[in-house]
C-alpha cells in the first residue's frame, strides 16, 4: 500500500489541519482510497466549509415549503396534492474547460437532482456568465455552452424555457454555467435519501462506472491557474438518452412502494450518495465494488469510489422488492446490481475482492468536516451618482439604440433558438419575457420561472446586489401575474480565503436575508460555488436567484407584448434617477460606478402586489418590469414584442437621461384600455401606489416627446443582431 | 376511428402527439412500445419526435431497423395513412418509407421556433384544412431537419405532388432566406407515391391552441381526423 506522504495529502486539496483531523478520527493512517473519500468529502464543493455558517442565516421556511435545503432539490406545496420540486446548480469550471461536456452535463446533474425526489422535470431554465465579448475565448465558450446545454435537455425533451446571459471581464478566466430544473410531484410521492432499514439491499441503477471525472468535486474546489487546460480529464461525458430512460425507469419503479430511498450519484459519486444516505440515516453501510457495474476492467476501488460518471442512481430498497424493480429497469437496458446492505455499525465498509479496502465512520467523518469563519471584510458602498452627476446626451434616439444593441440588453434568440422550449406542449410563455410560464401538465394551472442577478449591483455593493437579485426575480414572476413562492440559490464567488471576497459573500447573503423575509419568499435548495478565480482575479459576486411562482388560473397572466393600438400606457413606481451603475453610464460613458439603485422592500411589495391584483382582476393588458436600462429599454421591449410602438410623455423635474434611462427598482409599465386605466388610476391612489399616465401605444415607432423618436425596425435591428453578429466570425 | 401512437426509449414528443390527437379524436390513441412485434388494429399511426435510441449512429437509424417499424411498413404497404413527425420523419426514411435523408441543418445548430409554410400539394387527408399556396404556422425543432434526395428522385417528388409543404416567409415567399434548415427546394415535408406517409420535420401538435401560441395544428388533426372517421 502506498504511503501517504505530505505530497499525496496536498494533491487531494486537504489542508494540513484538515489531515490532522482525518488522523484522530481514524486513530491511524487512512489508505489512499480512504484519503480519496475524505479529499471529496470535504471539498468546499461538498462540504460547504466556508458558507456553511452564513447559509444557515437565510429564511427557508413557509407554510407553503415541503422540505427545504439538504435535500437533493427544494420542494413546495402548489396545491391539489402537487409538489413543484426545484434547484440551482453551477458547473462553472468542467464548462469553461470543455464547454459542451461541462455545461450538458450541469444539466444532466441539475435533473437527476429533481427527478431523484420523484418528480418528472417539466422545464430547464439556466444563468450564463461569459467574458467580455471580444475576448478570444468568449465565441468558443458561448458556442459549446448554448450547443451542451441545448442539447442535454433537447434530448431529454426537457423543454429549456429561458435564462439569463450577461457578458462581462471578470468571466474572462471563468465563466459560469448555473443550470435550474423545475419538475412536478405528487406529495404523497416524494422521495428522500435518508437510508433506513438494516440489512435492506443497496443497489446501483443506471450507466455504467468509468474512469472520467475523477476528482471533478476538488477541481470545482480550486482556482484556476494557466494549467487549467490539463484538467480537461476530470471533465465528465454526458449520455442525456442514458439519462432519459434513467428518468423513465426511475418514475416506474417509483410508482411502486419499492423505494426507501434514493440519492443520484453527482459531484463525488458513489462516495457522497452512500455517505449522504447513509449520514442522514443514522445507519452504516458495506459496499461490495466488486460488483458495481464497470466499463472497464481493472478499476481500482480509490477510481471507483471517486468517479464522476454520469446517469447512476443509488437506492435502498425494500427486501424482496429486488426483482421486480430489476425488470423495470431491465425493460429500459440499464443496469441494475445489489451491491451492499445497510447495517447497523455505522461505518462504511468497502470490500473488493473479498478485502476491507475501506473502512469509515460515517458520522464523524460527516459531523467533523471542516466548518470554517473565514475572515471578511465589508465592501465599501461607493457614493450615489444623481441624475445631475450625469452630462446628458445629445442625442437620446442614438442612446437607445446604442443600448438595445448592448452586450447587456441585446436580444437572445440566437440563445434560446437552440433550445427546445416548447416540448412536453405546455410552454405558455416562451422566452424573451419577464418571467417562463410552463402549465401543470392536465390542470389549469401554471408556474412561473425566472433567473437573476445583476453582478455589476453585487460587485458595488454585495448587500443592495444580493437583495436585488431576490426582489427582481420576485417581480419578473409578478409581472406575469404569479404569486411567487420560493427561490433557489446559486452563489458564485471567487476564493473565500480572501476577506474582501468573502465579505461579498457575506454582503449578499446580508441582502438576500432581507428580502426574503420581508417578501415571505424562502430559500428552499442551492449550491455554492467558490474559487471562481483565474490567476488570483476573482469573478464579479454572482448570487444567480432561480424564482418560482404559481399561476392559480392560467388565463389570468400578462405578457410583455403590446397588445393593440390605443391603449393607455401607465407606469408602476417612483423614479429618483439616480444613474449609478446603470446600464447608461456603462454603455454610453464607459463607466461601471456609483452605487446600484436602492431597493425599498416595502415599496417592492406593495407595487408589486398592486400590480398582481390588477392582473388577477383583468385590468390589465400587458406588464413588464423595469430592470436593466430603465424605463426607455422596458417600452422598447414590449413594443418589439408586439411590432405596436407608443406615444410616450412625462412631465417631470429629472432631466430626460434619467427619467427614462436610470434604474430605479419597484417598477412597473402596464398597458390597459381607457375605462379601466381610470380605475387603476383611482385603485392605486387608495394602496398608495404610485401610478402615472404617461402615454397611448399605436404606430410603428417609440416617440417620447421631445426626446426621442425611434422606428420599431431599427429598433429591431440593432437589438436582434447583436449577438448573431458576434457569433458569426467574418469569412468563414 | 382508431390510433396508434409508436413509442421509442428516447421518443419524447409522444406524449405531445397523443394530445393533439385525443384534442381532435375525442379518444385516446393506444400507445405502442417498440419491444411489441404486433401493431393494433389501427386507421393511423403517429411515429412521433424525439431521439430515438439517442439517435446514435444516425438520426432514426436504429428506429428504422426496430421490429415494430417492420410492422408498420407493411401497414404502409397495404394503405393504412402514417403521420411522421421530426424524428418520425427521419425514422421513416431510413426505413425507405419515404425517399430522401434528413441532413444536419445547414447552420450546424439546433433550431426551435415557429415557421410559416407554404401547402405545396393538395392532400385532402393530410392538408385538407388548407388549400395549395396557404400559409400555415407550425414550430420545428431539430438539428437534423436539412432534406436532401438526389436530383431525379426532387425533380420526380415535385412533378408528382408529393411535396407537401415547404419553408417560407409569412407572405409565402420561398426564398433561400426562408430554408431554415438547407432542405432541397425549401421542403418540410413530402408524401409517398401512394400519398398515405407524410413525413414532415415541423411539429402540428405543438400548436393546437390559442394559449400555446396558435391552432393551426389543430385544424390540421381535426382534419385527419375527419377524414379517416
Amino acid at each position: 500500500m502506498t504511503e501517504i506522504t505530505k505530497e499525496i495529502v496536498a494533491e487531494h486539496g486537504l489542508s494540513e489541519s484538515e489531515y490532522e483531523q482525518v488522523l484522530s478520527i481514524l486513530g491511524r493512517e487512512p489508505n489512499r482510497t480512504e484519503l480519496g473519500i475524505f479529499s471529496v468529502m470535504w471539498s468546499e464543493h461538498c462540504s460547504y466549509k466556508s458558507s456553511k455558517k452564513w447559509l444557515k442565516t437565510l429564511p427557508t421556511e413557509a407554510p407553503w415549503v415541503i422540505c427545504g435545503p439538504g435535500e437533493n432539490a427544494g420542494v413546495v406545496d402548489i396545491g391539489d396534492g402537487q409538489a413543484a420540486i426545484f434547484k440551482m446548480e453551477s458547473h462553472n469550471h468542467p464548462s469553461f474547460i470543455e464547454p459542451y461536456q461541462g455545461a450538458a452535463t450541469g444539466v444532466g446533474g441539475i435533473l437527476r437532482d429533481v427527478f431523484t425526489m420523484g418528480a418528472r422535470p417539466v422545464a430547464n431554465m439556466n444563468a450564463l456568465r461569459f467574458g467580455q465579448p471580444n475576448h478570444p475565448r468568449t465565441r468558443h465558450l458561448v458556442s459549446g455552452v448554448i450547443a451542451g446545454v441545448g442539447g442535454y435537455g433537447n434530448c431529454m425533451g426537457i423543454p429549456t424555457v429561458g435564462g439569463e446571459t450577461n457578458f462581462h471581464s471578470s468571466y474572462d478566466g471563468n465563466i459560469l454555467v448555473n443550470a435550474m430544473t423545475v419538475g412536478i410531484a405528487d406529495t404523497d410521492k416524494i422521495f428522500y435519501s435518508a437510508a433506513a432499514g438494516i440489512g435492506n439491499p443497496v443497489v446501483y441503477v443506471g450507466s455504467k462506472t468509468g474512469r472520467d471525472g475523477i476528482h471533478g468535486a476538488t477541481m470545482a474546489s480550486a482556482q484556476f491557474d494557466d494549467d487549467s487546460e490539463e484538467k480537461r480529464p476530470t471533465v465528465q461525458v454526458g449520455d442525456p438518452f442514458a439519462e432519459k430512460l434513467l428518468l423513465e425507469a426511475c418514475l416506474e419503479l417509483m410508482a411502486t412502494d419499492a423505494i426507501i430511498a434514493i440519492q443520484d450519484m453527482g459531484a463525488a459519486g458513489l462516495t457522497s450518495s452512500s455517505f449522504e444516505m447513509a449520514d442522514k440515516g443514522g445507519v452504516g453501510i458495506r459496499l461490495d465494488i466488486d460488483k458495481v457495474p464497470m466499463r472497464e476492467e481493472g478499476m481500482t476501488p480509490y477510481e471507483v469510489m471517486l468517479s464522476e460518471s454520469q446517469e447512476r442512481m443509488l437506492m435502498v430498497l425494500k427486501p424482496g422488492s429486488e426483482e421486480d424493480a430489476r425488470k423495470i429497469f431491465e425493460k429500459w437496458e440499464l443496469d441494475f446490481a445489489v451491491i451492499g446492505q445497510v447495517t447497523d455499525t455505522g461505518k462504511m465498509v468497502l470490500t473488493m475482492n473479498g478485502e476491507v479496502v475501506a473502512d469509515l465512520p460515517v458520522g464523524p467523518l460527516a459531523d467533523a468536516a471542516p466548518e470554517y469563519d473565514r475572515p471578511w471584510v465589508k465592501t465599501v458602498a461607493p457614493a450615489r451618482i444623481k441624475a445631475g452627476d450625469v452630462t446628458p446626451a445629445s442625442d437620446l434616439g442614438d442612446v437607445l439604440l446604442k443600448i438595445m444593441g448592448s452586450s447587456e440588453v441585446a436580444s437572445r434568440k440566437w440563445i434560446w433558438e437552440q433550445y427546445d422550449h416548447m416540448v412536453m406542449g405546455d410552454t405558455i410563455q416562451r422566452p424573451g419575457g419577464d418571467a417562463a410560464v410552463v402549465r401543470i401538465h392536465g390542470t389549469d394551472k401554471a408556474l412561473a420561472i425566472t433567473t437573476d442577478c445583476n453582478p455589476r449591483y453585487c460587485y458595488a455593493d454585495p448587500e443592495t446586489g444580493g437583495k436585488q437579485a431576490i426582489a427582481e426575480t420576485w417581480r419578473n414572476l409578478t409581472a406575469t401575474g404569479a404569486t411567487p413562492l420560493a427561490v433557489t440559490d446559486c452563489m458564485n464567488f471567487g476564493n473565500p480565503e480572501r476577506p474582501e471576497i468573502m465579505g461579498q459573500f457575506v454582503g449578499c447573503i446580508d441582502g438576500m436575508r432581507e428580502a426574503c423575509i420581508k417578501l415571505d419568499y424562502p430559500v428552499v435548495s442551492g449550491n455554492v460555488s467558490l474559487y471562481n478565480e483565474t490567476n488570483g482575479t476573482g469573478i464579479h459576486p454572482t448570487p444567480a436567484i432561480g424564482g418560482i411562482g404559481l399561476i392559480s388560473q392560467s388565463d389570468h397572466m400578462a405578457t410583455i407584448a403590446f397588445k393593440s393600438a390605443g391603449e393607455t400606457v401607465l407606469l408602476v413606481g417612483d423614479t429618483s434617477g439616480d444613474m449609478g451603475q446603470s446600464i447608461y453610464l456603462k454603455e454610453i460613458e464607459g463607466r461601471e460606478e456609483g452605487a446600484p439603485p436602492a431597493v425599498n422592500l416595502d415599496v417592492e411589495k406593495r407595487n408589486g402586489d398592486f400590480v398582481r391584483d390588477a392582473i388577477h382582476n383583468g385590468m390589465i393588458t400587458a406588464c413588464h418590469d423595469i430592470s436593466d436600462g430603465g424605463l426607455a429599454v422596458t417600452l422598447s421591449e414590449m413594443a418589439l414584442a408586439s411590432n405596436i410602438g407608443a406615444d410616450i410623455s412625462i412631465t417631470s423635474d429629472l432631466p430626460a437621461h434619467a427619467l427614462y434611462f436610470a434604474e430605479d427598482q419597484a417598477r412597473y409599465v402596464i398597458t390597459t384600455d381607457a375605462l379601466n386605466a381610470e380605475k387603476l388610476l383611482q385603485n392605486a391612489q387608495k394602496a398608495n401606489v404610485p401610478l402615472l399616465n404617461i402615454g397611448t401605444t399605436g404606430h410603428n415607432e417609440l416617440k417620447i416627446v421631445n426626446t426621442l423618436a425611434i422606428s420599431i425596425k431599427d429598433m429591431r435591428h440593432v437589438h436582434a443582431n447583436w449577438l448573431p453578429d458576434l457569433m458569426t466570425v467574418p469569412g468563414h | 376511428m382508431k390510433a396508434a401512437v409508436i413509442v421509442f426509449p428516447g421518443s419524447n414528443c409522444d406524449r405531445d402527439m397523443k394530445i393533439a390527437i385525443e384534442q381532435s379524436l375525442g379518444s385516446s390513441p393506444t400507445m405502442v412500445w417498440h419491444g411489441d412485434s404486433e401493431l393494433p388494429d389501427t386507421d393511423l399511426i403517429a411515429v412521433p419526435g424525439g431521439f430515438s435510441y439517442g439517435d446514435y449512429l444516425r438520426c432514426g437509424a436504429i428506429a428504422g431497423n426496430s421490429p415494430i417499424m417492420r410492422e408498420v411498413v407493411k401497414r404502409a404497404a397495404s394503405g393504412t395513412p402514417i403521420l411522421a413527425v421530426c424524428n418520425g420523419f427521419q425514422i421513416a426514411t431510413e426505413t425507405g418509407m419515404l425517399p430522401g435523408a434528413l441532413l444536419r441543418n445547414a447552420n450546424q445548430k439546433f433550431i426551435c421556433k415557429d415557421v410559416h409554410l407554404k401547402v405545396s400539394s393538395q392532400n385532402n387527408r393530410f392538408s385538407g384544412a388548407f388549400k395549395v399556396d396557404d400559409i400555415v404556422r407550425f414550430p420545428v425543432a431539430h438539428h437534423d431537419g436539412n432534406y436532401f434526395a438526389d436530383a431525379d428522385t426532387v425533380a420526380r417528388l415535385e412533378d408528382n405532388g408529393q411535396i407537401a409543404f415547404r419553408y417560407s416567409d409569412e407572405d409565402g415567399v420561398v426564398s433561400p432566406e426562408t430554408n431554415i434548415n438547407g432542405s432541397c427546394n425549401n421542403i418540410a415535408g413530402i408524401y409517398n407515391d401512394a400519398g398515405n406517409i407524410l413525413g414532415l420535420m415541423p411539429h402540428p401538435e405543438r400548436l393546437i391552441s390559442d394559449q400555446l401560441g396558435g391552432t393551426d395544428g389543430k385544424l390540421f388533426f381535426d382534419n385527419l381526423i375527419n377524414s379517416l372517421n
